[in-house]
């Protein structure tokens, strides 16, 4: 087990995210995240918290479960079994930008679900997509608007992101 | 075992849903759990998700009912699946065919689940042995109506938090009423107190072997519940005459205004519906505050989409 | 030349006759002509005589079950005469008698007659009839009892039904009176019974299916023996279930009544438990019942209370009993297992032995038929069965010579396989 990010990374990464996602935003436009679960969500809170106190004004942040719009319900990839969660999105995505957040960009199917799940929900303005960790392995054209960490693990690693609301700390490791 | 634990992961094996009966309180809540995330569908502008996309789903009614079948094909369509709606009235069985025979054919065409309501006890076990789909269980003679059972826990949980250490009665015919039947078992493992009421010839006599106890006055198990569930008298039914008169079974057993001024003030008051107003139930009571039957409705499309989704995961791993 | 059977050395078990011991058996002409130590009998040397080795069998008078359906006529596509009596004689039993409810029923002396010669014709085992006691089994106008009996009926019943009314059932039992033939109930009220289709209970209400209260066979139990007190008429009880129909049994025989009585084999070993999975090979009339029942059944029996054990063989077919519990028929079809059963639910457990068992299976059913057979006696006819008490086998419906397959027992090994069956001197059934 290798760890390729600690706690104080992490944050520096969600900083840089944060400006970065500030400087693209057009005027006018509202602007909210939307996490993809599990972990997705807490990054998408801390970059709202972030965001709202640069922009001064409050960037509402939503939880999104994509399980029913996975490719894999009818040919199950593994044994595991998806849990079908809560959607909660407390806000109006129509005519907003919409960051969706998750914490590792691998394949981009998880990316192109959430996307399938927000367009049922109503239509943004646009949707970026921001990651903590962008490995590598695509099998779908998708890529990241605001990718933090890149990571060349190989395919038959796991990279796990480990938070402190969900697990007990901040750091990401590759086991 | 319908549900096995894998580290942290829970995983629903059953491809059939037939009774409560069968399942324990942990398989239960799963199921319950699983609801809520199908809840925030019906919320949206596009209430579809596409989990059961290519998926055929047949709707196997024998016995009518409008408002089971429009929910399960409403259930199913907002999963995208496709429905076939099949009654009896419009098939072959009215020619003589068997149930094992209406099934097979069906199977022969490539279906997935196969939601089934048939007057005969048993009847949703004989066809899970019988053919390679999915059965769900909308109803068989007098045994269970599982997805009315979840969905009734499902409401009182929503509110309540737990059905741990609630009193609930469970007032009407109920030798007669599959819904009781689930709503009892349901309910005992989730560890409420469950009180059957009505008069002597409708309420079973099995005391001690059936986790709940009897009662035949309403008017002293009123004053005691947290929650209420009326049962439709179903008089077309009810052969030998049970009971005198409606309005005899109405004084007795009926939930009045009167006897809901008696009644905890947050008592919740279901129904499974349809409502004979009147005779089980006063008007005023049905659609007062303290009701959530409309509840009931709404849940149901959770649970249900929740059970197909279920049932059609555990199929897929099968393969 | 006289054709000759020789059985030696077997146990011989002859009830009527008070015999329990090793011995040999002589039959000559298809007659019994001896029963004891034979090996130096003068005959043996001059005839010509085909012998069988019974050592460590038991060599008993041929069995007999007064409670069989072979479905002839109306119904041959579940069980004929022909396939029924090769079930019979397999499983041992040279004597049957077959229940009236054919299509069209047995109630007048053609009818008699009919069975009687497609028995003869099968020449597997003697095949008896009873007549049905009302016309079309309805239970509202008697029918001809006379003729029927003059034809070779063996008693009445409306078996499938029984009597309903009150009434009917006290002309019938005075109108029999004339002809000393035993009139059987099965006792069913129906306004108990209702649409049941397994015993009223704990199961019944679990299952969500209609139940057959106990008090539907005790009830007509209780009626039919006030109306023997007043008309001395014999009946017999079939298929009781019950441990209230064991007490008003017991009553009724302490009365000195002429009453006799039967039980299954599935009322020994089954529960209505079995019904959980809903399989109707476990759906019969009557029904499934407790533990409790089975454990009263069983004191009756070991006391002497019982006079016939009886299968009460009703085959279906597979396509009747392939619909849901509610709607497929009753009815077990365990002829072709039958002693295998009885060794299981009796002589196992110690509530009978060997020559009780035997006793309910010869001796008293030919009592309550009328028939002089299920004895060993001089002169008699030569009908034997050849027991293995202590061979054990698989039961297989798949090699049951019965057209039908709705047993429960596929699958249980039991112990008393049937070696020999003989009838009227000559070797009907062989195992192989």
């Amino acid at each position: 087990m290798k760890v390729i990010l600690k706690s104080e990374q992490i944050g520096q990464i969600l900083d840089d995210l944060t400006s970065r996602i500030i400087s693209e935003k057009p005027k006018g436009l509202g602007i909210a995240t939307v996490g993809i679960r599990s972990r997705g969500e807490i990054l998408a809170q801390r970059l709202s918290s972030r965001l709202s106190k640069k922009l001064g004004k409050e960037v509402p942040s939503g939880t999104l479960d994509i399980t029913l719009y996975r490719d894999d319900l009818n040919s199950p990839q593994s044994s595991a079994q998806p849990q079908v969660r809560t959607t909660e999105i407390g806000f109006d995505i129509d005519d907003k930008i919409i960051v969706l957040v998750d914490d590792v960009l691998y394949t981009g199917r998880s990316a192109r679900a959430a996307m399938d799940a927000m367009i049922d929900l109503g239509r943004p303005k646009a949707i970026r997509l921001a990651v903590l960790v962008d490995r590598i392995g695509r099998e779908f054209p998708i890529q990241a608007d605001y990718a933090g960490y890149k990571s060349d693990a190989a395919p038959g690693q796991l990279v796990q992101v480990n938070l402190v609301e969900s697990d007990g700390k901040d750091e990401v490791v590759i086991e | 075992m319908a549900l096995i634990r894998k580290g942290k992961q829970f995983e629903w094996k059953h491809k059939h849903l037939l009774g409560l009966r069968e399942l324990n309180a942990e398989e239960i809540t799963y199921i319950l759990e699983t609801a809520e995330g199908f809840e925030q569908i019906s919320r949206r502008a596009v209430k579809k998700a596409p989990a059961l996309r290519g998926k055929v789903v047949v709707n196997l009614f024998f016995e009518d009912s409008t408002r089971t079948r429009n929910s399960f094909a409403l259930a199913a369509s907002r999963l995208s699946a496709d429905i076939i709606e099949f009654t009896e009235k419009t098939s072959s069985v009215s020619k003589g065919e068997t149930l094992l025979d209406t099934a097979r054919n069906l199977e022969a065409m490539g279906i997935d689940i196969v939601v089934i309501r048939h007057s005969a006890a048993g009847a949703a076990k004989f066809l899970s042995r019988s053919i390679k789909a999915c059965v769900i269980n909308a109803g068989d003679g007098y045994c269970e109506h599982p997805t009315q059972g979840l969905l009734d826990v499902y409401t009182i949980r929503k509110i309540r938090g737990s059905l741990e250490g609630l009193k609930i009665a469970i007032v009407g015919d109920v030798v007669h009423s599959r819904v009781a039947s689930s709503n009892m078992w349901a309910m005992s493992k989730l560890g409420a107190e469950v009180i059957f009421v009505g008069p002597p010839t409708l309420v079973p006599t099995l005391t001690g072997r059936l986790p709940v106890s009897i009662s035949y006055s309403l008017d002293e198990v009123v004053e005691k519940v947290d929650v209420i569930n009326m049962l439709r008298v179903q008089f077309e039914r009810l052969g030998g005459n049970p009971f005198p008169s409606v309005r005899e079974y109405s004084h007795y057993f009926g939930l009045t205004v009167e006897r809901m001024k008696r009644a905890k003030p947050d008592i919740l008051v279901m129904h499974p519906g349809p409502i004979n107003r009147g005779v089980e139930i006063e008007s005023e009571v049905a659609d007062g505050q303290n009701s959530v039957i409309l509840e009931q409705v709404k849940n149901g499309l959770a649970v249900r989409m929740a059970v197909l989704f279920l049932v059609n995961q555990a199929a897929a791993q099968e393969k | 030349m006289s054709f000759e059977l020789f059985i030696r050395n077997g146990r011989v078990i002859d009830p009527a006759n008070k015999v329990d011991k090793k011995c040999d058996v002589l039959i000559i002409d298809g007659r019994i002509a001896e029963v004891g130590e034979k090996n130096q009998d003068p005959r043996l040397k001059t005839q010509d005589c085909k012998v069988i080795d019974a050592t460590g069998k038991i060599v008993a008078p041929g069995l007999i079950d007064i409670h069989v359906h072979f479905r002839e006529p109306g119904d041959e596509e579940e069980e004929t005469i022909a396939s029924g009596s090769a079930a019979a004689v397999a499983a041992g039993f040279t004597s049957v008698v077959c229940m009236p409810n054919t299509n069209p029923p047995i109630e007048n002396e053609t009818d008699v007659e009919y069975i009687h010669r497609k028995g003869r014709q099968t020449r597997k085992t003697h095949v008896y009839t009873m007549g049905a006691i009302t016309k079309n089994r309805e239970g509202v106008e008697l029918a001809e009892m006379g003729f029927m009996a003059e034809a070779g009926a063996v008693g009445f019943t409306d078996d499938g039904n029984g009597v309903q009314e009150p009434m009917v059932m006290l002309r019938a039992l005075k109108y029999a009176a004339m002809f000393d033939k035993v009139v059987a109930q099965h006792c069913q009220d129906n306004s108990f019974a209702g649409d049941g289709v397994m015993n009223s209970g704990f199961y019944s209400t679990v299952l969500g299916l209609p139940g057959i209260d106990s008090l539907a066979e005790e009830a007509m139990l209780w009626r039919d023996i006030q109306l023997v007190q007043k008309t001395n008429v014999r009946y017999h009880a079939q298929h009781i279930s019950t441990a209230g129909a064991v007490e008003l049994i017991r009553a009724a025989k302490k009365d000195s009544l002429p009453v006799t009585c039967e039980v299954t084999p599935h009322h020994l070993l089954l529960t209505e438990e079995n019904c959980l999975e809903y399989d109707t090979n476990y759906k019969v009339n009557p029904p499934l019942r407790t533990e409790d029942d089975i454990k009263a059944l069983k004191e009756a029996i070991a006391e002497g209370l019982v006079d016939a054990l009886v299968s009460d063989h009703a085959p279906h077919l597979k396509s009747e009993k392939e619909l849901v519990f509610l709607n497929a028929p009753f009815g077990i079809a365990s002829l072709e297992c039958a002693v295998g059963l009885y060794v299981k639910a009796l002589i196992e457990p110690g509530v009978l032995d060997w020559p009780g068992l035997i006793s309910l299976l010869t001796e008293r059913p030919a009592k309550i038929i009328g028939v002089d057979k299920g004895t060993l006696g001089v002169g008699r006819q030569g009908d034997v069965t050849i027991i293995d008490p202590d061979a054990k086998y698989k039961i297989d419906v798949n090699k049951f010579r019965s057209k039908s397959r709705n047993c429960p027992y596929d699958g249980w090994t039991v112990a008393g396989k049937v070696e020999k069956t003989i009838v009227g001197g000559e070797i009907r059934f062989s195992a192989d």
